[in-house]
Order: C-alpha cells, then sequence, then structure tokens
C-alpha cells in the first residue's frame, strides 16, 4: 500500500504493510520467528515471546526499561552497553537473547540493593564524580564489579588494561581509574 | 548588570521556590557533561544560603527557561552563572524584606541558614518556603541587588558531588535516550554514501511487516513500534537502494595545499580581531639575525561522541515537541520552524541530554530528522537514533587548518618580528537563522531542498578561525592573517575551542622552537617575551610543581600555555613522553596549571581542564577524518580510534585561586597547549620535531627522517 500524506509546503510518501492509523495501539505482531525465551534480569525471571535473535540491548531498554546498558555502537568497540552474564562481562549490543536461556544477566540498576543503598563501585564513582557526561558510566561500573570479583586488588596498569574495551570521550580517565582503586579498598573492608 | 538578566528581568524566570523546601532555578544553558547543573547550584546555594541540595537546576526548555543562546565557548558560568547570581541575591533580598516584617525584625538582623531565617533579636524563625506565595517573584530585576563577599563563601569553591551524577550510577532516566513517551516508536535513517549523493532507487516496501519507509527526496528513514526491527528494517533497506554521488573534492592528501591556493578571503588580525582591510605587505626587519619558518597542520576531526545522536519527536495538532540534546535550543527551535514552515510557536524544543561532544554534533540534524519522521507517523512520538556509522560519517567536523609561521630574532635571542597565517574553513556551522537556507542538513536532501548557509568568515573578536591567533606574548611587531576557504569538501561546524587548539598548537610549538634556536631554555624564553602577571604566574606554578623527569634517553618534556580567547582561563601544560625506536609515543605524566579567576566549583574545574587535556591528546596522538572518492572511510572506532584507558597518563592540576577576580570559563582552556606541549616533548626526547598531526608512528618516524 502506498499512502502520500501531504503536509504544507512538502510531501511524504509512506510505504507500508499497514495503514498507519490502524496500527496505533495494536498489538505487536509482525515478528516472524516467535520464540518463547526464559530471562533472569537483576533476580527477575520473566518469559518473552521474542525473535530470538533479539539483540540483549534491546530487551533490556526496550522491554524491561532498564537504563543502565547504553547504545554507542552495536560493534563491540566501546563498552557503553556492556552487562555482565554469569558474571561475565558482555556486550549487550550484539547478543543475541537466544543464546542466554538459563543465565543471570546483571545491569547496574541491579546493584542498588533492596534497601536502595548503593554499590560500593556506585559509591566510589560518585565520591569522586568520576564522569562528565556520565554515558559511559554504568557499563564501565558493570566492567568493574567483574574486574574487582576477580582481583580485589588491581594495579593501575591492570586497571586500564580491563578497561581498554571502553571509550569515554570526555576524558574522566583519570578519575574513573582512581574510583575503581577506591571502590577496591571499599570492598576489601567490607569483606574484613 | 548581566546581558541575559537584562533581555529576561524576570525574576521568575530565573528562581522559583516551592512548597516543599525545594528551590528551582532556571538556565537556558545545558547540561553537556561541563557540570553546569553543579555550579549554578553552588552559585545560587551560596547567594541564597541554603544547602546545594534544595537546588533543582531545569535546563533549557524554549517554553520555559530564558533564552541564553547556545551553550558554548565556555561562556555558561559567565553568561548564566552571573544571571543566576544577581537573580538568587534579588529573590534572597525579597525574602528577607519579608521575613523582617513577618518577624517583627530589621532586615540585618537576621540571620539565614539552608533557607531558614532566624530573628537573632528575638530568636523567632521562619522559612523562605513559608514566606515565599504566589506571585511574589512576579518582579522584573532592574538593579544589581548587594551581593555577597567572596570571602565569605562557604558552597562556592568547595567540593561537591556533581548533582546529575546520582542518576547516572543507578540507571535512572538521565539521557533522551531514556525517554519513554506511551505509543513511542522508534525510527532510524538510511543515510547517503556522501552529502551529496542523490537516491536513485529505492524500494517501496520491505519484507519486515509493520515498517515504514517515509521517504521525502534523498531523505529516507524507516520506523517501526519496535528498536531492533527498526534496526533490521534500516540494514536491509540500506543494501537495495541505489544513490548516485559526485567525489567528495578536493581529495584527502591535497588538502594543505588546496588550503593555501584556495583562500577566499585574507583577513588581517589586530587585537584578536580580523579587520575587513588589504593585508600589509610584510618586510622582514633589517636587524633579524635569524628567521625561522615553520609550518603545521591540523587534519580534519571529530566530536566522536560515545553516544550517537539521538531526538525523540512528536507532532500532535499541528505542534512539533521535540527532546534533544542540542546544544542550542532555541537556534533548533528556529531552524526547525524555519524548514517545516510551522511558526514559532508551534515549535517547542526540549534540552535532555546526551553523550558528551563538546560541540556541534550531529544533535540538531537528528532533530529534523526526529521531526520527520514524527510528522510522518503523527500523532506517535518517535525516537530517532542515527548510527555510529551516521554520526562518524556525518556529523559536521572541526575544519583542517594549515599555519604558517615565521619569526625573526635579534643578536640578544629577542623576537623582533612575528608572522602567523592561519588557513582555514569554516568553524560556524551552527543553525542559525538565514533566510533561504539552512544548517539541518537533511533539509538539503528532501524533495523540495534548502540550501546550506553560505559561509563566511566569522567576524567577531576570538571566534572562529581566528580564536587565539593573537599570541599572549609581548611582541615589538606582529602581522597576524586569517585565511578563510569557503569551500570544504566535508561540512565543518564548532568542536571543542574551534581555531584556539590548532593556533596554540602551532604558537607554542614555535615558541619552543624559537627558544632552541635562541639556545634558551623554553621556560626562561616564554618568560622574557611575557607581560601578563597571571600567565608568568601560571607557568610559574608548572614550573614548581614539576616532578623529577625520567633520566632515560627516549624521555623528554615539553610545556606549552594560553589564555583562552586572550580573556578567559589561563591555562599552562607539562607533557612528560616516552617515544620507543618505532615512534609510538606514549604519555607518562602531565600536570596542568590554571588561573580561572574565582573558581566556583574546583572539582567541576579540575575535571574540565583535565578532560580537556585528554581530548586533545587524543587529537593529538590518533584522531583523523579520512575520505575517499566513496565518502568518508572513518565510520567505526577501529578507523577513527581515540584515547584509551592504557594511553592516558597521570594528570596533576594545579589551580591559581583568586577569590575577588571574577570566574571565567574554563571548559576549554587545556585544549590548545596540550598538543603543543606534547610536540615539544617528542622534540626534547628524540630530537624530532612533529608539524603534523596526529602524532601517528608513521609521521614521527618521518620526521625523524
Ligand atoms: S554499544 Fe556495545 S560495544 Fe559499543
Ligand atoms: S563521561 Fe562522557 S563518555 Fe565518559
Amino acid at each position: 500500500m502506498r499512502i502520500v500524506l501531504s503536509y504544507p509546503n512538502f510531501q511524504f510518501i509512506l510505504y507500508s504493510y499497514i495503514v498507519v492509523t490502524s496500527a496505533f495501539n495494536k498489538a505487536p505482531s509482525y515478528i516472524q520467528a516467535l520464540m518463547t525465551v526464559t530471562l533472569t534480569i537483576n533476580n527477575l525471571t520473566r518469559e518473552l515471546d521474542l525473535d530470538p535473535g533479539t539483540r540483549l540491548i534491546f530487551v533490556l531498554r526496550d522491554e524491561f526499561a532498564l537504563n543502565g546498558a547504553k547504545l554507542g555502537c552495536g560493534l563491540e568497540q566501546c563498552g557503553a552497553c556492556v552487562v555482565l552474564v554469569d558474571g561475565q562481562p558482555t556486550y549487550s549490543c550484539t547478543k543475541p537473547i537466544g543464546e542466554l536461556a538459563g543465565k543471570h544477566i546483571e545491569t547496574v540498576e541491579g546493584l542498588v540493593d533492596d534497601d536502595g543503598h548503593l554499590h560500593a563501585i556506585q559509591d566510589a564513582f560518585l565520591e569522586l564524580n568520576a564522569a562528565q557526561c556520565g554515558y559511559c558510566t554504568a557499563g564501565l561500573i558493570m566492567r568493574v564489579k567483574a574486574l574487582l570479583s576477580d582481583n580485589p586488588k588491581p594495579s593501575r596498569a591492570e586497571i586500564c588494561a580491563a578497561l581498554d574495551g571502553h571509550l569515554c570521550r570526555c576524558g574522566a580517565h583519570p578519575r574513573i581509574i582512581d574510583a575503581v582503586a577506591s571502590a577496591a579498598a571499599k570492598l576489601r573492608v567490607r569483606e574484613r | 548588570m548581566p546581558a541575559n538578566i537584562e533581555r529576561t528581568p524576570r525574576l521568575d524566570r530565573w528562581i522559583r521556590v516551592e512548597e516543599n523546601g525545594t528551590i528551582i532555578v532556571s538556565t537556558g544553558k545545558v547540561e553537556i557533561g561541563q557540570g553546569i547543573k553543579t555550579a549554578l547550584a553552588m552559585i545560587a546555594a551560596e547567594e541564597l544560603d541554603v544547602s546545594v541540595q534544595r537546588i533543582r537546576v531545569q535546563t533549557a526548555d524554549t517554553e520555559i527557561t530564558p533564552n541564553e543562546f547556545v551553550t558554548a565557548g565556555s561562556m555558561s558560568i559567565e553568561d548564566s552563572g552571573s544571571a543566576v547570581r544577581v537573580a538568587s541575591a534579588t529573590a534572597r533580598q525579597i525574602l528577607l524584606e519579608l521575613a523582617a516584617e513577618k518577624l517583627d525584625a530589621d532586615v540585618s538582623s537576621l540571620t539565614v541558614e539552608d533557607g531558614f531565617v532566624t530573628s537573632t533579636e528575638s530568636n523567632e524563625q521562619t522559612d523562605y518556603w513559608s514566606l515565599h506565595s504566589g506571585n511574589l517573584f512576579e518582579v522584573d530585576i532592574n538593579e544589581v541587588p548587594s551581593l555577597k563577599d567572596p570571602h565569605t563563601y562557604h558552597t562556592v569553591g568547595t567540593k561537591t558531588t556533581r548533582t546529575d551524577l546520582v542518576a547516572k550510577v543507578r540507571g535512572d532516566v538521565a539521557f533522551v535516550q531514556d525517554l519513554r513517551l506511551p505509543h513511542m516508536w522508534h525510527g532510524r535513517l538510511i543515510k547517503p554514501p556522501t552529502a551529496n549523493s542523490t537516491l536513485v532507487e529505492c524500494p517501496d516496501v520491505i519484507d519486515l511487516p509493520g515498517v515504514e519507509i517515509v521517504r521525502d527526496g534523498s531523505f529516507v528513514g524507516v520506523v517501526a513500534q519496535r528498536e531492533e526491527l527498526a534496526v533490521t528494517a534500516a540494514q536491509r533497506l540500506a543494501a537495495r537502494v541505489k544513490w548516485q554521488s559526485e567525489p567528495l573534492t578536493p581529495a584527502m592528501l591535497g588538502i594543505p595545499a588546496y588550503l593555501r591556493t584556495h583562500v577566499s578571503k585574507s583577513l588581517p588580525v589586530v587585537n584578536g580581531m580580523p579587520l575587513d582591510e588589504p593585508v600589509a605587505e610584510h618586510v622582514r626587519p633589517i636587524d633579524a639575525v635569524q628567521t625561522l619558518d615553520a609550518s603545521y597542520y591540523r587534519p580534519f576531526q571529530m566530536h566522536a561522541s560515545i553516544g550517537p545522536s539521538v531526538a525523540c519527536a512528536q507532532f500532535v495538532n499541528g505542534k512539533l515537541t521535540v527532546h534533544s540534546h542540542s546544544q542550542g535550543v532555541e537556534l533548533l527551535k528556529r531552524a526547525l520552524a524555519d524548514v517545516l514552515d510551522l511558526s514559532l510557536d508551534r515549535v517547542r524544543v526540549i534540552h535532555a541530554e546526551g553523550a558528551g561532544c563538546y560541540g556541534h554534533n550531529g544533535a540538531d540534524d537528528v532533530g529534523l530528522d526526529a521531526a520527520l519522521l514524527a510528522i510522518a507517523i503523527q500523532p506517535r512520538p518517535v525516537m530517532v537514533k542515527w548510527t555510529r556509522a551516521d554520526e562518524h560519517g556525518f556529523e559536521p567536523y572541526t575544519p583542517a587548518a594549515v599555519i604558517d609561521m615565521q619569526a625573526s630574532l635579534d643578536g640578544d635571542g629577542r623576537i623582533i618580528d612575528w608572522c602567523h597565517d592561519t588557513f582555514s574553513f569554516s568553524h560556524n556551522g551552527r543553525p542559525r537563522p538565514s533566510p533561504g537556507h539552512t544548517n539541518l542538513q537533511t533539509a538539503w536532501w528532501r524533495g523540495k531542498p534548502i540550501t546550506p548557509v553560505p559561509r563566511q568568515p566569522a567576524m567577531m573578536a576570538e571566534v572562529g578561525i581566528h580564536r587565539n591567533l593573537e599570541p599572549i606574548y609581548t611582541l615589538p611587531h606582529k602581522r597576524l592573517v586569517k585565511h578563510f576557504v569557503a569551500h570544504s569538501p566535508l561540512r565543518t561546524s564548532s568542536l571543542r575551542s574551534l581555531g584556539a587548539f590548532a593556533n596554540v598548537f602551532a604558537i607554542e610549538s614555535f615558541m619552543d622552537e624559537l627558544a632552541h634556536a635562541a639556545d634558551t631554555n623554553p621556560l626562561e624564553f616564554r618568560l622574557a617575551h611575557l607581560e601578563d602577571d597571571r600567565a608568568r604566574e601560571v607557568l610559574d606554578l608548572l614550573h614548581r610543581r614539576a616532578p623529577v623527569l625520567s633520566p632515560d634517553d627516549n624521555a623528554g618534556r615539553g610545556i606549552a600555555m594560553a589564555r583562552y580567547k586572550n580573556r578567559q582561563t589561563y591555562c599552562a601544560v607539562m607533557v612528560d613522553v616516552h617515544v620507543d625506536y618505532d615512534g609510538q609515543v606514549r604519555l607518562d605524566h602531565a600536570v596542568i596549571s590554571a588561573d580561572a579567576g574565582l573558581v566556583i566549583d574546583p572539582d567541576g574545574l579540575v575535571n574540565q581542564l583535565e578532560g580537556g587535556f585528554i581530548q586533545a591528546a587524543s587529537w593529538a596522538l590518533k584522531e583523523q577524518v579520512t575520505w575517499d572518492h566513496e565518502g568518508v572511510t572513518s565510520r567505526d572506532w577501529e578507523s577513527y580510534p581515540i584515547l584509551t584507558f592504557s594511553e592516558v597518563p597521570t594528570i596533576e592540576t594545579y589551580l591559581v585561586d583568586r577569590r575577588v577576580d571574577k570566574a571565567m570559563g574554563a571548559g576549554e582552556a587545556s585544549t590548545g597547549p596540550t598538543p603543543a606541549a606534547i610536540a615539544n616533548a617528542i622534540f626534547a626526547a628524540v630530537g624530532v620535531r612533529v608539524r603534523e598531526l596526529p602524532f601517528t608512528p608513521e609521521r614521527v618516524k618521518h620526521a625523524a627522517g
């Protein structure tokens, strides 16, 4: 079907299978290969009927209204979308949900405890104002969580090596590196 | 009286007191990661005597906030900061007069703590929020109220937690991307190979049900109820559309020669101001003992925001609303109204944060993309995101520049003659009003195209190509020329510090070359030509804080300094590098010293100076936009790499705090000195002078011969 919408000084041509107006409020019914996928995100388990090829980031952001995973490149090059899958840092921008059944997905929202207390890593980022725009922050925090559970006392070089899969355009690097060291110290004290 | 108060004198446009004890401060500026919300909250809290936590800063919304134009040029603290200070002091005065009446006391006997007002005579108390009622602030600010003595400040100048960060570390709604309007659709674009391409073939349908294709001339977009589907549709469609393009001219390698040979206008620059006069012929002084020439080059570089540009738009009953991370919502509103033929009252642009970029990136363009898609599927809102390749390929870049320097020294090693010629393209590509033209790129591609705003040389003081073309040094004879080249192969606009980056890179590299020619130490050489005491103090501070330099053979240290726009923050930078045998430059350590006048938010200031250093170091070492006859080829982070965590040096920053001097913008102060300090350090390390950015291993090896 071809619809021509005209509007003051110009014309749009809108090609579509469905008439736009009637699609308003319609339940989504257009995905080809639907499958029921069971996902556990931040300890919450939900069943979803989705194409198993759907990338995790869109499910997190659009189905679960979680903001932590940010779309940066969609190419595994910037780290803005990093979340943990069974504790492993994972680029949610490319991860198909079909591969995630039975696995535990953790986002930055999941770090806040039930009483609303922030995780030591979040606290450290705040205390050191370890950001400028903060677009890279949530992905970094997840990477740091994985780093500190493997290596509770990383050196500066180890911190940098771990964060090299993440880009920050604002140049907040020095304070981010300091925040990781500070979070590590906080966690070691808490563990004692 | 601050100019922005004169423009918007009504007090309640700036400050409102809520019943629950929150104080809302409105600004026409926007948060771009520079921490302006926090700094303005501190200024208001200080004048009002409340805690920073009580303040909520409302940033630009064309229907609510005062019009404070663009958030650019490091002017927010000076423009909005001084306006908020005056508005807050006025509000305080009104509230105190009311309190005096209520408590039956003299205003001078009142003390205020966190908004609670106490009479020292009777000990009776009231507070701002119970005093404030109805139309109390519906008054004009006609005179500057008495302002707090900076020596008594207890909030301004202290460290505080950035007010916007809590949401960002928690994953709460913080960015445009996080808006989820009811029934919102998602849009993606099918961008042409180059800005001059024409669409010749486009399928009418796509084998994905529920996806709409929106076409208007060579503008092609897709909309879908689900984001994933919009992404897939755009990818499939991109593989099937056909374009016809003209090659981008001139070719990449020809840029330096082209800049020198295609000058549209040459303008002498005097006291930071270009003059519409012929350039005087240059005569070399007869007492010159040595004359040095050097040419420097900066390629096209990009903002390269971590989040690609995005906008959310909705068109209901003939009214357009756009949520945008544009740095100039008023300009965008105007441009959208012009392009879409809507009256101004039918367009509203609301700022919401995006990823940091420090300049004019794709934010405004995607605003029009979203508007076009929203009109096509009205009344539904649509969230439109550029892809990484869209952003890298179509954001307006900072222009390439060639800088030719020449100077003569007398027998005492003093500069007696100084020539500086900068050849470059326009930095002025924001969507400003211009009848019959527009800078919103998508409008160039529509069925009824509107052409770009013709580029003209900027003629104000210290802008565009000639920003910081004027050296800070006191020199007996100067010949400064700005050469404006109108036609650029790539679209260009404003990026952090504009021409200052290239000019200061050239000036401060050349000062180092001259110091070596005069057989003087670079610091002494600078001081010998520097009369500005504040500049001398910043250099001295840098020198005093210098750590011990590594004794390694291939290690070296370089310094550089400038005063941004020759009227804002003074900043000096010292960099220690190691240069490997294969030409790889490693930044070991950096020291920054700065004088930004009164320091409002010291931690924020350090963050800005260090962030500016890192962005500039990234431009200096790694970045350049590349293209071939088919279009821009640096379309992702592999082909356009930026500095990584491992490549960032340790940094120490020292501030000169001047309580009684005016606060000056600092967000762009460290960018200019940085590449020069690095180049000078490379020379000190291995005796190789690099004059072409970026200093890649190949360039360093090539310069070594
Ligand atoms: S968005 Fe996933 S790595 Fe960039
Ligand atoms: S803080 Fe802006 S990208 Fe890292």
